[in-house]
């Protein structure tokens, strides 16, 4: 998969893994915007194991607070959140 | 010594030991004895983790405050600017971010505490509560005002979450009234909580 370049629209999958999952579940599901890219990471699910190398592209997305918590009085307000490229997908 | 010690015990005499106080006891002995790493070598990395203070990241905002190039290099690339001071951020990815008139930004960890400790040291007790990490991203102006912060309307608030590797340092609007400043003169104005952006800089009303 080619970088999704900043400005893209994304989505977080909204699945539940178990182990230990960097992606909040306050975003799973949600839109957002690539932010920015931080680099290339070992995917902390598999590094948790022990398990290096497996490397994977991490992305800083930002959300509106307006998305993440729509039963809540609207605001301009925005939220960057860490998020590795598996988790995501074209919105 | 004072016969009238009346205060409470301190709860960590009485309660036995927990599970991951037990494992962490246990393998660190076992490491000990297997010559793997040495007691004072644990030691030494204690005390360099609690020798670090705010201080170290006051000494870079201020910095950037006063050295334009050094500030667009910062925001550029946190780690190759802070390693320039002799800093040494280690596996995290250091972000600066810079607060304007138009967006105020707050740093959170809401997975963890991840904090960027090799500029401020410790994180403190409220920055780890589940409070503050649940409610920063949910309510963050309500958060903000309990801190003694009103942001104004027309003012984004821009919340980060370091759900990874990414650590996060705020450099805060720089005072008015504190032009000719030198570094040290600037540094005294940077709290820590104004460097995790639940606080801004402080007035510069105290003569220098």
């Amino acid at each position: 998969m080619n970088a999704l370049a900043p400005g893209t629209r994304v989505r977080v999958l909204n699945v539940v893994v178990p182990g230990h999952v960097r992606t909040p579940f306050y975003v799973r599901g949600k839109d957002g915007v690539v932010a920015g890219i931080v680099g290339e990471f070992d995917n902390p699910e598999e590094l948790a194991w022990g398990r290096t190398g497996d490397r994977r592209r991490l992305y800083r997305v930002r959300f509106l607070h307006r998305d993440l918590f729509p039963q809540l009085p609207a605001t301009g307000d925005e939220v960057d959140v860490e998020i590795f490229e598996h988790w995501l997908e074209h919105a | 010594m004072s016969t009238t010690h009346d205060h409470p015990e301190h709860p960590d005499h009485h309660l036995p030991m927990t599970y991951h106080e037990k494992l962490t006891t246990a393998v660190l002995e076992l490491l000990i004895e297997k010559k793997i790493i040495s007691a004072d070598a644990v030691r030494r990395e204690i005390e360099a983790i609690e020798g670090r203070t705010p201080q170290i990241g006051a000494g870079v905002v201020a910095k950037a405050w006063t050295d334009p190039a050094f500030k667009a290099r910062l925001l550029a690339d946190g780690n190759a600017a802070t390693a320039e001071l002799g800093l040494d951020m280690g596996d995290s990815n250091l972000v600066v971010v810079e607060n304007t008139p138009q967006v105020h930004n707050v740093v959170v960890c809401t997975l963890c505490s991840c904090y960027p400790r090799a500029l401020l040291g410790l994180p403190p007790s409220w920055y780890k509560s589940r409070a503050y990490r649940a409610r920063i991203v949910r309510e963050p102006r309500a958060v903000l005002a309990e801190f003694g912060l009103r942001i104004p309307d027309d003012v984004t608030v821009r919340v980060l979450d370091s759900t990874a590797v990414t650590r996060y340092l705020v450099i805060p609007l720089r005072p008015n009234g504190t032009e000719g400043w030198n570094e040290e003169q600037l540094a005294t104005l940077l709290s820590r909580d104004a460097m995790v952006g639940t606080a801004v800089a402080r007035e510069a009303t105290v003569a220098r």
